[in-house]
């Protein structure tokens, strides 16, 4: 019996694990997880502002600990999970636009992702160019 | 003609005035190669047990009215055939995140009272007499709200959504594509009437962009756009009602 | 219905994430992979003076600081819905610890920056 004063009772089912139900979901979670890694990477980024701040012994040792081994395998981790992050940010943008039209026509959805992904493609070798040209 | 081989079907069984919470039964059903799913659960009711509850009508995809989960996925059960299924089992429950009433049937009370909430017509910019004729529109400006028209309240966005299964006050994303359909219309006059609805909590904000509404939607009307868009025109609702009281967004 | 006032971290959270979407990956290359290992890129890219010299420049400090800001803005704010997606319902705690931390951090930061340049 299921009745709330003699009426029918309507059954809510519970959400608990709902992320696993679906590939979908699981994918939308791994998406959100990335914010872990950009928060660690800020937080990385933050501390070497403050040890450039106390001078250059202190930068110095923000410079050995980023050499050390867990460094570099925590950056190839957050590297993975940006990527990750840049490829769903784009794939999502379509959703997140008003309609655009260019010359009449509708632009497609794949479009604006792909421009998206273009667009981190050409900043990424922006940054690495100045980066270039900024160490000599 | 082929003998019809036979399926699986279970379903998520709930008779409140009998069952403390739903359970899966099993049924075996003949099955042809044209059978859809809800012709399966036809079977079950005429033929094996006449008290299963479900909701059809048209069996043509336009009616939005035998929504359920077939294996996992929110689905028009008339839309879905049984041969993509084999060999079985399917299971077969009521749409995800909704209330059941009785077996695959759920309460849709909470959805008509938000569809009516966001005045779902068309309200007039200028008054206007019959003796100036009709509106004329555009392509362009149809082509900016004709997808959301699509809508058949079938609600399998909303089985879609985690968030409106975490908290059912969400507007949620098949009303709020109703809502912008008729914003999005170059006749109609109501936005600053229906932006507060937006604007709040349960409006646009509940959303996370998870996306799968429009997935799973059978008409393509993209309801996951339809929000999310307006994510944008509450922000700037929010900024901007200081420097125009009335009505900031366009 | 009540006003919700999201887009006040919700519009901090979209150019923190187009930042990372557009500067994210190389830019974790380069501080954290390339530099370190002296891998395609010299050590030098990242000494102290040359370092500093990048944080007593007017507007490189100012992207600088926008980076880490809104870097940990957008994170937090997704970490906040992702506990709420998880059935975590710590309300006001939660939100003063997400968005109290990125504060706490953009403080941080800009204090830091403000002496480098001082």
């Amino acid at each position: 019996m299921n009745l709330d004063g003699g009426v029918p009772r309507p059954f809510v089912r519970p959400m608990r694990g709902w992320w696993r139900r679906d590939p979908f979901f699981v994918r939308y979670m791994l998406r959100e997880l990335t914010a872990v890694a950009v928060l660690a990477y800020a937080v990385v980024l933050a501390v070497g502002v403050v040890r450039l701040s106390q001078g250059e012994v202190a930068w110095n040792g923000w410079l050995a600990a980023l050499r050390a081994p867990w460094s570099i395998v925590l950056h190839v981790l957050i590297l993975a999970a940006m990527a990750v992050h840049a490829w769903s940010w784009f794939q999502i943008m379509p959703k997140t636009l008003p309609m655009i039209f260019v010359g009449g026509r509708r632009l497609a959805g794949a479009t604006i992702t792909r421009a998206g992904w273009l667009a981190t493609a050409l900043t990424s070798i922006a940054l690495f160019a100045l980066a270039r040209w900024w160490q000599s | 003609m082929p003998e019809p081989k036979n399926i699986e079907i279970c379903v998520l069984r709930y008779h409140p005035e009998h069952d403390p919470e739903p359970a899966w039964r099993s049924y075996q059903v003949p099955c042809t190669d044209d059978m859809s799913v809800l012709q399966g659960l036809q079977h079950i009711k005429d033929e094996i047990d006449g008290t299963l509850g479900f909701r059809w009508s048209c069996r043509m995809a336009i009616c939005g009215s035998c929504g359920m989960m077939v294996n996992g996925k929110p689905r028009l059960s008339c839309q879905t055939f049984l041969r993509d299924l084999q060999p079985g089992p399917v299971r077969i429950e009521a749409l995800a995140h909704l209330p059941i009433e009785r077996d695959l049937i759920v309460d849709v009370g909470e959805f008509v009272n938000k569809l009516e909430a966001i005045k779902p017509y068309l309200i007039p910019r200028e008054p206007r007499t019959l003796a100036e004729g009709e509106y004329l529109q555009t392509p362009a400006q149809l082509e900016r709200f004709e997808q959301y028209t699509s809508c058949i309240n079938c609600m399998l966005c909303y089985a879609a959504c985690p968030e409106y299964g975490l908290n059912r006050d969400f507007i949620g994303p098949g009303v709020i594509a109703l809502l912008h359909r008729y914003n999005a219309d170059s006749r109609d006059g109501g936005q600053a009437q229906r932006q507060p609805i937006l604007n709040a909590e349960e409006g646009v904000w509940s959303c996370m962009a998870v996306g799968y509404c429009s997935e799973v939607c059978p008409k393509q009307v993209d309801p996951a756009n339809a929000v999310n868009q307006n994510k944008a025109v509450s922000a700037r609702d929010y900024f901007l009602r200081f420097l125009a009281p009335k009505g900031a967004a366009p | 219905m009540k006003r919700s006032n999201a887009p006040l971290f919700w519009l901090p959270f979209g150019a923190g994430g187009m930042l990372a979407a557009l500067t994210g990956t190389m830019l974790v290359f380069i501080t954290g992979i390339a530099v370190p290992l002296g891998w395609t890129l010299r050590a030098e890219l990242m000494s102290y003076p040359h370092v500093l010299a990048l944080a007593q420049h007017g507007w490189a400090r100012g992207l600088l600081l926008a980076v880490i800001a809104l870097f940990a803005w957008h994170a937090v704010h997704r970490i906040f819905h992702s506990l709420h997606d998880l059935g975590i319902h710590s309300g006001a705690t939660a939100k003063l610890v997400c968005y109290g931390g990125a504060f706490a951090l953009t403080v941080i930061t800009a204090a830091s920056l403000w002496s480098i340049a001082h």
